[in-house]
């Protein structure tokens, strides 16, 4: 297998090792493939995605990540999937606890609990599609973002402790939003467990004035119009409508996340000959989720995890206030609920039936959402006999879906399925490839104002640079790990 | 020899680093993350720092000493322009690093979110010392 890269150009290879055919959408990559693979590797694709999957390295990481001690049943890779650090971007594995699983910070990546919100709202497309670009620029004054600019929110370091405790719940009896959103987040905002004591001081500092704010990459918030309903009733349910205007907003842990995973990351290297671990790429250490440094990582990861659901919080809050201004009418007139919050990166600890066993796993999910199915008491009551929400965003030109958890997935994959389109072209591939273009103007032909504030922002985040979302989400459709909803049209975008 | 070269990846972007001496490494690494940010002419070397890291091994250190960096822009929003590397060892760095606060005029537009370990190398060649390094973006 292709392991030989030490500074080339890595793009230039692709994976050559064995992807066998199960059915339409599942692929698997045999344990024997590679010396230390303790399960098969899967991978959800159709035709099409296969071949674009098979020209970065990312199947190579799937078979890294089966390597995992402890890891049940196999190494899952959603249709999204493209080449990451350590895990693949798209990338799924449970540990047993029981038989000495490790979680691995890796695993879950330096955005800690990136994830994205989706909110509805009484406005149709033709009340908001006139006034968009002042909708845009108004959004774009509201909500901070880019490299070092820093939150219109200021916490003390006592407070910057009780919002990793505590998560949004603790940001809302501040004012920053309503207390029905808690409901509405995943793991209401508030993984138990959480220890802000052990989050160190540098992760503190990084994260001190960052709480309600964007950051860069492909963070964003989007206004959208919903454009396609495919189960009526459901979207009924969550106050959708076709022509419904809708809000995503994409963002995660910010600094202080990242902080902490370094600094885990170092401590798990650290500790890789004292529990004799045999890993093929150091960005895979890890701890067994039962020792010391297991634990203090998950304290620390589930801190870092409610940081960030109290930054979309935040940052919901300021997107209300600039609808509120835009339209001259209070945020509660305008709907702007909290549909769901979803996390794509992240470990929890969760029971699953595995070979007829009740097992206590640690659920890593590095670029994958939590789909759980109807019934689950994790749900929230309202839509528990639905199946759970699952928001996948697509790329600012095409599309981005509502879906929701079901039954097969929590046989099959732990109740996860895909979390957005996945990359498919490099940044600088994506910059070359628009060069002499406007990708500005293009947006604007297809009706959609794009306003950024990186100067190759939109460049890097072209469509062109993505899987297209709709084939993506056809997958997991097709393979039962979630049902589709309903189809949201972008109609504008801020990017960091 | 060239500083640097970066690198291409699907999501991120990584560079390789080149110096006749683990020193020239280091500081030519400095270079090629701050070139990722921003454009380093537009930045001036008005101010001085000192940083000291240590981490368990070589490459763990271009690691830990790029993460110093960052942390610097991050939280104190000095953004460093050139790094004058007095000394490498395997497990610690000192270096002066010149820059000045962030300003408008910088126009940084990429957020590094992290030094990741991801096939993270430091080496002796026959030409001199190689290192990469791949930022989670």
């Amino acid at each position: 297998m292709a392991r030989g890269y030490k500074g080339g150009k890595p793009m230039a290879q692709g994976y050559n090792g064995p992807l066998e055919r199960i059915d339409e959408c599942r692929w698997r990559i045999p344990k024997d493939a590679e010396k230390g693979m303790r399960v098969d590797g899967i991978i959800y694709a159709d035709d099409r995605l296969i071949e674009l999957i098979r020209k970065d390295r990312a199947p190579e990481q799937v078979a890294n990540v089966a390597c995992l001690p402890g890891i049940v049943r196999a190494s899952y890779a959603m249709p999204d999937i493209h080449w990451g650090y350590g895990f693949c971007i798209g990338g799924l594995a449970a540990t047993d606890i029981g038989a000495g699983g490790v979680v691995s910070p890796g695993g879950v990546g330096y955005d800690i609990n990136c994830g994205v919100r989706l909110l509805t709202t009484n406005l149709r497309r033709e009340e908001a599609t006139p006034v968009m670009q002042s909708l845009i620029s108004t959004i774009y004054e509201h909500v901070p973002c880019g490299v070092g600019v820093g939150g219109r929110v200021r916490f003390s370091p006592a407070e910057e402790r009780e919002i990793m405790a505590r998560g949004p719940a603790f940001v809302v009896e501040r004012g920053f939003g309503r207390p029905e959103d808690v409901e509405h987040t995943e793991a209401r905002g508030c993984l138990a467990g959480a220890n802000p004591g052990v989050v160190s001081d540098r992760a503190c500092q990084r994260g001190q004035n960052q709480c309600g704010t964007l950051g860069a990459g492909n963070h964003f918030v989007e206004v959208q119009a919903v454009d396609e309903i495919y189960d009526p009733d459901a979207a009924a349910r969550m106050g959708i409508k076709v022509g419904t205007v809708t809000v995503m907003i994409h963002s995660g842990s910010r600094g202080l996340g990242h902080q902490v995973c370094d600094d885990s990351l170092r401590m798990m290297e650290s500790v890789i000959g004292k529990y004799r671990l045999q890993l093929p790429d150091r960005q895979l250490a890890a701890a067994p989720v039962d020792s010391p440094e297991g634990r203090k990582y998950l304290g620390a990861m589930r801190s870092a995890a409610n940081f960030a659901w109290a930054n979309r919080q935040i940052l919901t809050h300021h997107v209300r206030a600039a609808f509120a201004k835009q339209f001259g009418r209070s945020d509660e007139t305008l709907g702007l609920d909290l549909v769901y919050d979803v996390a794509h990166n992240i470990a929890k600890i969760e029971e699953h039936e595995v070979d007829g066993r009740k097992l206590k796993l640690c659920v890593h999910r590095k670029g994958a959402t939590r789909a759980f199915g109807p019934g689950h008491p994790d749900i929230p009551a309202d839509y528990r006999d639905l199946g759970q929400p699952v928001i996948i965003p697509g790329d600012m030109g095409r599309a981005s879906y509502l879906l929701l958890g079901t039954e097969q997935a929590m046989r099959e994959t732990f109740g996860t399925t895909c979390h957005g389109a996945g990359r498919v072209m490099s940044r600088r591939a994506a910059i070359r490839a628009a060069k002499g273009r406007s990708i500005k103007k293009e947006l604007a032909a297809k009706g959609i104002v794009a306003r950024c504030r990186g100067r190759y922002a939109l460049e890097e985040e072209q469509p062109d640079a993505y899987k297209d979302v709709n084939i993506v989400v056809d997958v997991v459709h097709r393979a039962g790990l979630s049902r589709r909803v309903c189809r949201m049209r972008p109609l504008g975008v801020i990017k960091g | 020899m060239r500083p640097f070269e970066i690198t291409d990846h699907t999501a991120d972007v990584g560079i390789t680093a080149y110096g006749a001496t683990r020193e020239e490494l280091f500081a030519n690494a400095a270079l090629g993350m701050l070139s990722i940010i921003g454009d380093p002419d537009t930045v001036a070397p008005k101010q001085a720092r000192e940083v000291q890291v240590q981490a368990s091994d070589p490459a763990a250190l271009l690691a830990a000493f790029l993460a110093e960096l960052l942390f610097l822009l991050e939280v104190e929003h000095f953004v460093t322009r050139r790094a004058d590397v007095e000394s490498v060892s395997d497990t610690e760095a000192r270096a002066t690093l010149h820059g000045e606060p962030i300003a408008p005029h910088h126009d940084l537009h990429t957020e590094i979110k992290a030094v990741t370990h991801h096939e993270l190398t430091v080496e002796h060649t026959e030409h001199g010392w190689r290192g990469t390094v791949l930022f989670d973006i």
